[in-house]
């Protein structure tokens, strides 16, 4: 494992990005990282500009009009960033996959590296998946 | 004691590379005691470094429209700024006959740069929200200047004396009352220099999300991160040397400690002060800062004339 490596998996900032979310899954996501989890011990903090994330949290049903917004706002992303899909509408559109809105799950227009299910998933989910994630930069 | 030469002085020891290690262990400092006051565990002793090699590998995005050169020079003018300081104040402690008249007047210059690097920064990165962050730096900084200035002429009108090395060799500002007014003024001035709570309004994540760093990726945000944990190290040891009679270090293990501790002391301070108070709004800090700041300053520079 590279120094290069070590050093960005130990570093993850986060960024929130919330597509018209029921708002469930944003206050899973904020739990996450309350001192109760205290995330810090791994290098994790929130930051508020995407310029400075390396994994971004997606949460909520991307409309048509969002899904624009959401792929300019990854690209503005410095690489190399890593992208988490969190909750059932993200993933699968969930209940609102009928809607005349929907503009399909969000991996059809931003790659995603993790999949968190659930309506709204555990803030012990979404750690899992970071763990899973990082093991998986490290090539363990 | 052997001293290198001047160039590896300012790069190595006790400029660049001395400040910047010594700078990451007390934001690690910073971040440990922040931890612990909000009841959690803290990061690793080597979280702050892995944050700055990070950004090294991270791509630098230079926003469309801005001013490229300005946008990528604006960070290393404040950290030359940084460097410059922790070496004339170290030089100042470590041998004698190594400073030059007024040079307490070029610190309060060269203190004042990574300000103004964040403010030519922000200016240049063509973000509205960065502008709006710039503007507030520049305001706070015309704020905290005059009572700053105004305190540390409290010291140097008592030792008569506008070279570091002569104030040292005076007695400890802090030990009569106009000190002890003049540094609770500085320390002040500190916590907004340093753009801490609750003088963090260019900043303020809630509202501007990053404000005058909101552009800034990779290695360029590296270096604004690396100058804000010198300048966290700096500025105590600044205040140290003016009020507190600095950090002896040629006299043996006791003094050495007791003036690390003075260092120690003002830090876990700043850090007690930036978790327990809310953030003022710009205008409040302005008020703050040109009204009873700056009276409190004048009180203790009047209290020289009168010999306290």
């Amino acid at each position: 494992m590279s120094f290069a490596v070590r050093a960005l998996t130990r570093s993850l900032n986060v960024f929130h990005l919330g597509g018209s979310a029921c708002n469930n899954c944003d206050i899973e996501i904020l739990d996450a990282l309350t001192p109760r989890y205290d995330v810090e011990r791994f290098g994790l903090t929130l930051v508020g500009s995407v310029r400075h994330a390396d994994l971004i949290l997606l949460s909520g049903v991307f409309n048509t009009k969002a899904a624009i917004r959401a792929r300019r706002i990854y690209e503005q992303a410095p690489k190399p960033v890593v992208v988490v899909a969190i909750g059932a509408c993200a993933c699968t559109g969930d209940i609102f996959r009928k809607s005349y809105n929907w503009d399909g799950p969000v991996d059809r227009y931003i790659p995603v590296d993790a999949y968190v299910a659930g309506c709204p998933p555990k803030p012990e989910a979404m750690l899992e998946a970071v763990v899973t994630l990082v093991k998986k930069l490290r090539g363990a | 004691m052997e001293m290198l030469p001047l160039t590896l002085q300012v790069l190595v020891f006790p400029g660049l590379l001395f400040a910047a290690a010594a700078g990451l262990v007390t934001s690690w400092v910073d971040r440990m005691v922040t931890a612990r006051v909000q009841m959690r565990v803290g990061p690793p002793f080597l979280q702050p470094f892995y944050d700055v090699v990070k950004l090294m590998i991270k791509e630098t995005c230079v926003p469309a429209g801005g001013a490229r050169a300005l946008f990528l020079a604006a960070p290393l003018a404040g950290l030359a700024g940084a460097a410059l300081a922790s070496t004339i104040i170290w030089r100042a402690f470590l041998a004698r006959g190594s400073g030059f008249s007024g040079d307490v007047i070029v610190l309060l210059y060269l203190l004042t740069l990574p300000a103004l690097a964040v403010i030519l920064g922000s200016f240049a990165s063509r973000n509205p929200l960065a502008s709006l962050g710039g503007s507030r730096e520049m305001k706070l900084l015309l704020a905290y200047e005059l009572p700053f200035v105004l305190a540390v002429l409290a010291v140097v009108a008592r030792t008569g004396a506008l070279r570091l090395e002569e104030i040292l060799a005076a007695p400890a500002a802090a030990t009569r009352p106009s000190g002890i007014i003049a540094l609770v003024v500085a320390v002040l001035c500190m916590q907004a220099k340093l753009t801490l709570v609750p003088f963090d309004a260019p900043e303020a994540e809630t509202e501007l999300s990053g404000g005058a760093y909101i552009e800034y990726s990779g290695p360029p945000l590296a270096v604004f991160k690396l100058t804000r944990a010198m300048m966290l190290f700096t500025m105590p040891v600044f205040l140290v040397a003016v009020f507190g009679g600095g950090i002896r270090l040629g006299d043996g293990v006791l003094p050495a400690v007791a003036g690390v501790l003075k260092v120690v002391g003002l830090v876990v301070a700043t850090i007690l002060i930036r978790n327990t108070a809310p953030r003022v709004r710009i205008d409040q800090a302005v008020r703050f800062f040109w009204g009873p700041a700056t009276l409190a300053a004048l009180v203790a520079t009047g209290l020289v004339f009168v010999g306290l």
